[in-house]
């Protein structure tokens, strides 16, 4: 995968490096904006609420009590 | 084979990422939306009309889901929980930017139960030393025109999650109607966990108005 991705990228030795950190932080940014908190809410670590329907999908706005 | 270890080299970095978002980067996140809510409500009680003075106060009206109305301060939790937004409802973005007021309880100073939770861990964590707190603590809430102060009577750091009783007008009995003006605060327990819940009860003590000095034992610039 990784290994792949090397021999696509474009340029010599040093380029190929700077490129990867680029994709790197992009990769983080992207995931610590979008996808961490997006997966967050649905996971069980951080519900502080007492609540009837601590098991409900918190897509039902009404149980959303975390 | 090199494949399979990359996926779960990969996974792991994820989880290790994972860890960061949720330890620290909420916390980052969160206080700055802990600013943001706090200059919206103090900005609201500027810009409202000005109560005709001398008017006795009264209980206000419940927001709307989602909106803050009221500032905390926990002298014995002052790192965190000093001017602390109160908003309504008690949902993962609400609570993400200070407390959360359980939408069915009383308003403050209301008979009743004035019932909020708040974060332990990660979100900038405000009520991170829930177990701090002793009998006898004061908990301020302020609003647009009045100061109410609670005084902590009882805890009980062994709840579960569904222990819903807990913010009931009369904690504990179901259907009773309430003759006292009480305070109920929630969070988790353990701290890093989710599986049980730490209640604190109190009781209002006295009230006071915003435009006159603040009420004993705080300084809200503080």
């Amino acid at each position: 995968m990784y290994a792949w991705l090397w021999r696509k990228l474009p340029g010599p030795t040093p380029v190929k490096v700077l490129e990867s950190l680029a994709l790197a932080v992009v990769t983080v940014a992207l995931l610590f904006t979008v996808v961490f908190p997006w997966v967050e809410p649905r996971l069980p670590f951080n519900d502080v609420t007492v609540d009837e329907a601590t098991t409900a999908p918190v897509t039902t706005p009404s149980a959303s009590a975390s | 084979m090199r494949g399979f270890g990359e996926v779960l080299t990969t996974l792991g970095v994820l989880l290790l990422l994972m860890c960061a978002y949720q330890l620290w980067w909420t916390n980052v996140t969160s206080a700055a939306a802990i600013t943001v809510a706090r200059d919206e409500i103090t900005r609201g009680w500027r810009d409202a009309v000005p109560q005709p003075s001398g008017s006795t106060p009264v209980a206000i009206t419940p927001p709307v889901l989602g909106t803050g109305f009221a500032l905390l301060y926990i002298p014995r939790l002052h790192d965190k929980v000093w001017g602390l937004p109160i908003l309504q409802g008690t949902s993962k973005p609400v609570l993400s930017q200070g407390a959360g007021h359980y939408a069915d309880t009383a308003m403050p100073g209301q008979l009743g139960n004035f019932a909020i939770a708040a974060h332990r861990s990660s979100h900038d964590e405000p009520f991170a030393h829930i177990d701090d707190l002793v009998v006898g603590d004061k908990v301020y809430v302020e609003t647009q025109t009045t100061w109410y102060v609670y005084t902590l009577t009882h805890d009980d750091p062994s709840l579960t999650p569904n222990d819903i009783w807990v913010v009931d007008p009369v904690p504990g009995k179901t259907g009773v109607m309430p003759t006292e003006k009480l305070l109920t605060m929630t969070t988790c327990t353990p701290r890093y966990g989710s599986t049980g819940r730490w209640a604190w009860w109190g009781t209002l003590t006295s009230t006071g108005p915003t435009n006159q000095a603040p009420p004993d034992g705080i300084d809200p610039a503080t």
